[in-house]
């Protein structure tokens, strides 16, 4: 059999890279670093060229069935190097301000985005877990990479316990399906599921039930997000930047791969089980960020109740509610990238700007900051003149589409209760008075321009949205088209 | 040219975002600046556009498609014809000199930048609203202007008057607009789209239908409901009420906004819907009645005012009255021609007025003025020019336009015509009476407040070159357009009017062929009686402010009872306040003691937003921070969702 | 010889054991270092039952991968292990309990 490695070319060269950045170390002084940091980041733009360059059209299965190349995936994965690629520019400062500017973190960042492509691509169960293993294992470093700091390596103890538990349930989940269906391949265990789909089907329930629980974990859907909170307050906001947002594509992607791709004529059950997600996310998340003080933690709720709120379009199993949950994983993660870029921004050397009373006032001393804030909350929060309130119409108008409008009417009555820690943020912002008398602000020129751009991307594409929910309507139709 | 058409609103967009975003790091300079040059750039840019449209350039057709919904196509786009052309021009030519007023009569306000911004912005909106081609974007603009036009009443925000003006012309606007959407929703649902040409194009097979069960037209409706809003806007008997509280804003805005600009809009847009109209009878006659009511009782009002900005702002009511009549006459050219004058000669009226009130340290109230020619001549000068065009004095602009609108109703076949044509005809005398009598009590006599008079100075070049620049249009625009605009074919397609409405063509037929129709109308109108009315106007006004200054107050106390009902406006706020204020203030209490404070703020908002709190602070506590409960919630998950499945 | 569901039950048994491992723990990490181990074995049974039963290689060859990732998984788990000894002086469950709330 022909190997054919042209469409994983870009895959090889951010492992290339890796290691060559891994090996390049070694003979790097420690004021030349910045080197691996350049290289990390043409790395991501080359990477990012290539999936571009070689848009799929179609959807093609390469690597024996181990590899799919379709729409989909190159939109996410463009996605992700995108996501990443802003990651490492807004924690630039920060990670050198705390004596964390090693190789390592680069290294450790491209093997995650790697481990990500690979998810994203998965047509076969060993190739999901090791993309899922290889994402996973970085992350726990990269949480704890703050060796010093008693809270982030206590978080990374947390993350790495329960994502531990999560990959088994994964892997028991496998297991049952391929007991059941003598196959690991996820097209051909789709053929055998379809023929096998019923109810009393005890098996496939109970495999159904531990993969559709370590998905839930891998996003941070309640009942399985306690790690959500805890990763994303300890962690270095560097590496809370990195572990919210990109893998939460990836994760979007591995649901769409194994529940849409393979156990899609299980709708019926999945669905269920997804709407209570979907129901206690967005209420759990909504309902405890009212009550937090520290900004990472409240945005971490929120987090968890958005991807409640990206579960509403997977849920629809709609080929519309798919690409409403892309659009609103997108939006997201890119609202979310802003948020945490926020505490990145205020922060400086010794000092984390990471509660929420740090940002009292902050209109006084910095109005444009203040407007970015304000964009980012509006955004999350879902009003109007943002993505942020398209994203949520859309998997709104999903959910609507399948006579769910009871689901719907909760969704929206937990946007309102969610708008209120977010214009609560605002106030703070805006009607306080400041907290420190002068506010320095130490972001180097790359970050401010880059987190503005951030911000005004999410009005001023507001004319694109058309267009960007095409792009996610032609990425769904290329997953589902091919079957 | 679609660049052009783009740009130009763009750059008051951009002039308004730089000097609102980042007034404080560019500075005064800065702000006045940028805002200024957006706003030149835009007038030069409506010139060329307008120069384009005379060479036959016209233009309708999208920008930019936003959304499309169940078939309505929803975008933004521009209609670029004669009416469109006119409009910019005036628009941007008056908000170019009141952006370089500005400079010099808000020079001391700490809101300089934030002024700037504003008014930037309203050129913007303003803008877009003439340059629509749509409704849904007309709407828009509409409301954008209306949005600008409450920050800027309430611009001075710790002045308790000025935030109950404000309060007062939302309100009241909210009624027009009300009228206005039902409108728009009515032509969305009889023609199924919101695009002016093809609403145009299928309004003549409309023409007929009536709605079910009775025997009222659709488009009757649809054309009062519109017009509801155009009185909103426009200030028309009785939504006029707004207009002279409106003048608690600064100056500059009672000129460009509250006079030349916004509140044509409704005037604009009852010309642009010519042919919606002119299917409606009925709703021409409305539209004539309202206007002829408002141009005489308002005017009536100006005689007794004494704050120098109130006795303009009732002017402004008065002859948005005249043009209200001249669309009800089906004259639309003329009212967009009196439109275009009137901006030029009240936005000059305005700014003289504001020049004055600097000079006396912001004192409004004429009683203290007098004799202020002596210190003050170019802004004396200027503001006798305008007073000119306003009353109607032959040669000058204001003249050809009224009096084009007085001969058009003259040969209206409406039956509510004769009444509008004797209303606009007496309201020329009482127009040239008050307008001197503020000429009078201002600039001329003694002083009666030697010490504001001891410290006047006139304005500087600022103030004072804006003034002059208005001026020179004040007198010769009449002469150049009045031939194209109402006897020519300059609106070409952009005004329909039926055959047998067409009283411009009538009043044409009255003129003889071979002479210039402006010397003509000169030459009739001399004779004719709105100029003899407004000479006795004139001559009376002149009698009782300077030969005999003390018969106003002797005429006052005779006819008590007439002069306190003007100067109480005919009661209609008090009414307001009475019926619509109280009752629903009493309503209002009612329900937000009994709904709001108890079961609304108590129970479901304070209530819930407590509980919702409380709930919060006890359930962050699921999180313990034990690793071994978090696996814990993950196993139980796991197990509640098998058995849950297993036994379904 | 031996049924399937034996194995299956083996596998069932050491999976619940390892998960009932983690929570019940209160004292050392270490152990749930343990846990994790087993439960990654447990699914191994499972696969190498099945795949055997099935005359199929492929969950051999998961079983091959999965020891591998083990391996690593546990390698940063005692790093972190580490880490978190230097920081707290301490490896109790119980003592990890600055991030609440």
């Amino acid at each position: 059999m022909e190997l054919n490695i042209q469409p994983i070319l870009p895959e090889i060269f951010i492992c290339a890279m890796a290691c060559v950045i891994l090996v390049l170390d070694l003979y790097l002084k420690p004021e030349r670093r910045t080197i691996a940091y350049v290289l990390t980041v043409m790395t991501l733009l080359v990477a990012a060229g290539l999936y571009w360059q070689d848009f799929a059209t179609g959807s093609a299965v390469y690597l024996n069935g181990m590899f799919i190349k379709d729409r989909f995936s190159d939109v996410v994965k463009i996605a992700i190097c995108l996501l990443s690629l802003l990651v490492f520019v807004y924690s630039r400062e920060y990670i050198k301000a705390r004596d964390l500017f090693l190789s390592e973190y680069f290294v450790l960042g491209l093997f995650a985005v790697l481990g990500m492509m690979v998810m994203v691509s998965a047509g076969h169960f060993l190739a999901l877990y090791l993309g899922l293993e290889l994402l996973s294992l970085s992350l726990y470093a990269m949480v704890a990479f703050q060796r010093d700091s008693s809270v982030a390596t206590e978080a990374a103890m947390k993350y790495f316990v329960l994502g531990a538990l999560g990959s088994a349930m994964l892997l028991y989940g496998m297991s049952i399906i391929y007991g059941l269906t003598g196959s690991l391949d996820i097209s051909v265990v789709r053929g055998i599921v379809a023929a096998q789909a019923a109810p009393d089907n005890v098996i496939l329930v109970l495999g159904l039930v531990f993969i559709l629980v370590s998905l839930a974990f891998k996003i941070g859907a309640v009942p399985f997000h306690m790690w959500v909170p805890d990763v994303y307050h300890g962690a270095p906001t560097s590496s809370t930047l990195f572990v919210s947002t990109a893998p939460k594509l990836a994760g979007f992607a591995i649901i769409i791969r194994l529940l849409v791709g393979g156990l899609e004529d299980l709708h019926f059950m999945w669905r269920d089980m997804l709407i209570v997600l979907a129901v206690l996310s967005m209420l759990l998340g909504n309902l405890i960020a009212i009550a937090q003080t520290n900004l990472k933690r409240m945005l971490a709720y929120s987090a968890i109740s958005h991807m409640g709120f990206m579960l509403l379009g997977i849920l629809a199993g709609t080929p519309n509610g798919y690409s409403a949950g892309l659009f609103y994983g997108l939006v997201y993660t890119f609202m979310g990238l802003g948020g945490f870029g926020i505490v990145v921004l205020l922060s400086r050397a010794g000092y984390e700007a990471d509660e929420l009373d740090d940002l009292r006032g902050l209109n006084q001393s910095h109005p444009w900051y203040a407007f970015l804030i304000l964009i980012f909350m509006f955004s999350m929060a879902g009003v109007p003149p943002t993505l942020g309130f398209f994203a949520k119409l859309s998997v709104i108008q999903a959910v609507i589409d399948v006579e769910l409008t009871w689901l719907a009417v909760i969704a929206v009555l937990f946007t309102v209760i969610g708008a209120f820690y977010y214009l609560r943020v605002i106030k703070l912002v805006y009607f306080d008075p400041p907290a420190v008398a002068a506010r320095e602000i130490s972001a180097t020129a790359d970050l401010r321009v880059l987190l503005s751009a951030n911000a005004v991307a999410l009005v001023l594409l507001l004319p694109m949205v058309g267009p960007i929910q095409e792009m996610c309507t032609q990425a769904i139709a290329s997953v589902v088209g091919a079957f | 040219m679609e660049t052009i058409y783009l740009l130009t609103p763009l750059a008051c967009l951009v002039g308004a975002i730089v000097a609102g975003l980042f007034g404080k790091r560019i500075g005064r300079t800065g702000a006045h600046r940028v805002t200024i040059s957006g706003v030149a750039i835009a007038f030069l840019l409506s010139v060329i556009v307008f120069v384009d449209v005379m060479n036959g350039n016209l233009f309708n057709g999208p920008v930019y498609t936003w959304a499309v919904s169940e078939g309505t196509v929803y975008q933004i786009g521009f209609l670029i014809d004669e009416l469109t052309a006119v409009m910019m021009v005036v628009v941007t030519f008056v908000s170019f000199m009141v952006h370089i007023y500005t400079i010099g009569y808000m020079e001391e306000d700490p809101g300089y930048q934030r002024f700037f911004s504003y008014i930037a912005l309203f050129t913007f909106s303003m803008l877009m609203l003439v340059m629509s081609n749509n409704f849904l974007q007309l709407f828009f603009g509409w409301e954008a202007v209306g949005l600008v036009s409450y920050l800027l009443i309430g611009f001075w925000f710790k002045k308790d008057t000025a935030i109950a003006a404000n309060l007062k012309a939302f309100l009241v606007n909210r009624v027009g607009d009300l009228g206005f959407l039902l409108g728009i929703g009515g032509v969305l649902y009889l023609f199924g789209t919101l695009d002016y040409a093809d609403v145009f194009a299928a309004a003549p097979d409309f023409a007929g239908e009536t709605m079910p069960g009775t025997e009222t037209l659709w488009m009757t409706l649809i054309c009062l409901l519109l017009f509801v809003g155009a009185m909103g806007k426009s200030a028309q008997v009785p939504l006029h009420v707004w207009l002279p509280d409106s003048m608690e804003g600064p100056t500059p805005i009672s000129a460009l906004i509250h006079a030349a600009t916004m509140v044509t809009a409704g005037i604009f847009m009852v010309a642009r819907m010519s042919p919606l109209f002119e299917l409606s009878d009925t709703a021409l006659n409305f539209v004539l009645v309202i206007g002829a009511i408002t141009a005489f009782f308002m005017a009536l009002v100006g005689l007794v005012q004494n704050d120098i900005k109130r006795v303009i702002a009732y002017s402004t009511l008065s002859q948005l009255g005249y043009m209200t009549v001249a669309l009800g006459a089906s004259a639309y050219a003329a009212g967009i021609f009196h439109l275009g004058t009137h901006a030029f000669f009240k936005a000059l009226l305005f700014l003289a007025a504001g020049s004055v009130i600097i000079a006396l340290h912001h004192e409004q109230d004429m009683r203290h003025m007098g004799g202020l020619r002596r210190v003050m001549p170019i802004t004396w000068i200027t503001m006798i020019i305008g007073t000119l065009a306003l009353i109607g004095t032959p040669g000058f602009s204001g003249f050809f336009s009224k009096d084009a609108i007085i001969e058009a109703v003259h040969y209206s076949q409406q039956p509510a015509a004769k009444f509008a044509h004797i209303a606009l005809t007496a309201g020329t005398f009482v127009t040239a009476f008050y307008s001197w009598r503020l000429i009078f009590l201002t600039f001329h006599g003694e002083p009666r407040d030697r010490e504001k008079f001891d410290h006047a100075k006139e304005s500087p070049w600022v103030v004072t070159l804006p003034l002059i620049l208005l001026a020179i249009p004040s007198v010769i625009v009449g002469w150049i357009f009045v031939e194209p605009m109402l006897f020519g074919d300059f609106f070409g397609s952009s005004i329909v009017v039926r055959p047998e409405h067409d009283t411009l063509a009538r009043l044409a037929e009255h003129n003889d062929p071979g002479h210039g129709a402006a010397w003509q109308m000169v030459a009739h109108g001399i004779l004719a009686l709105p100029v003899l009315l407004t000479a006795l106007g004139t001559v009376l006004a002149w009698i009782m402010y300077i030969v005999r200054p003390d018969l106003p107050g002797k005429l006052a106390g005779r006819f008590s009872a007439i002069y306190k009902i003007l100067l109480n406006k005919y009661g209609i706020d008090e009414f307001n306040e009475f019926f619509f204020a109280r009752g629903g203030r009493n309503i209002g209490n009612f329900f937000w003691r009994i709904g709001d404070v108890k079961l609304i703020d108590g129970i479901m908002v304070n209530g819930t937003a407590r509980v919702v709190g409380w709930v919060s602070s006890v359930v962050r506590h699921i999180q313990t921070g034990y690793v071994y409960h978090y696996a814990f919630a993950m196993i139980i998950g796991l197990f509640v969702l098998m058995t849950w499945f297993l036994s379904s | 010889m031996i049924p399937l569901t034996h194995y299956l039950v083996l596998g069932a048994i050491l999976f619940a054991i390892s998960m009932v491992g983690i929570f019940l723990n209160r004292k050392n990490v270490v152990i749930l270092l343990m846990a994790i181990e087993l439960l990654l074995l447990a699914v191994n049974i499972n696969f190498v039952a099945f795949s055997h039963y099935l005359q199929d290689p492929a969950g051999e060859i998961f079983v091959f991968f999965i020891l591998t990732v083990a391996a690593a998984e546990s390698a940063i788990g005692l790093a972190i292990l580490i880490v978190l000894f230097r920081n707290r002086r301490s490896v109790n469950v119980e003592d990890l309990d600055l991030l609440k709330g």
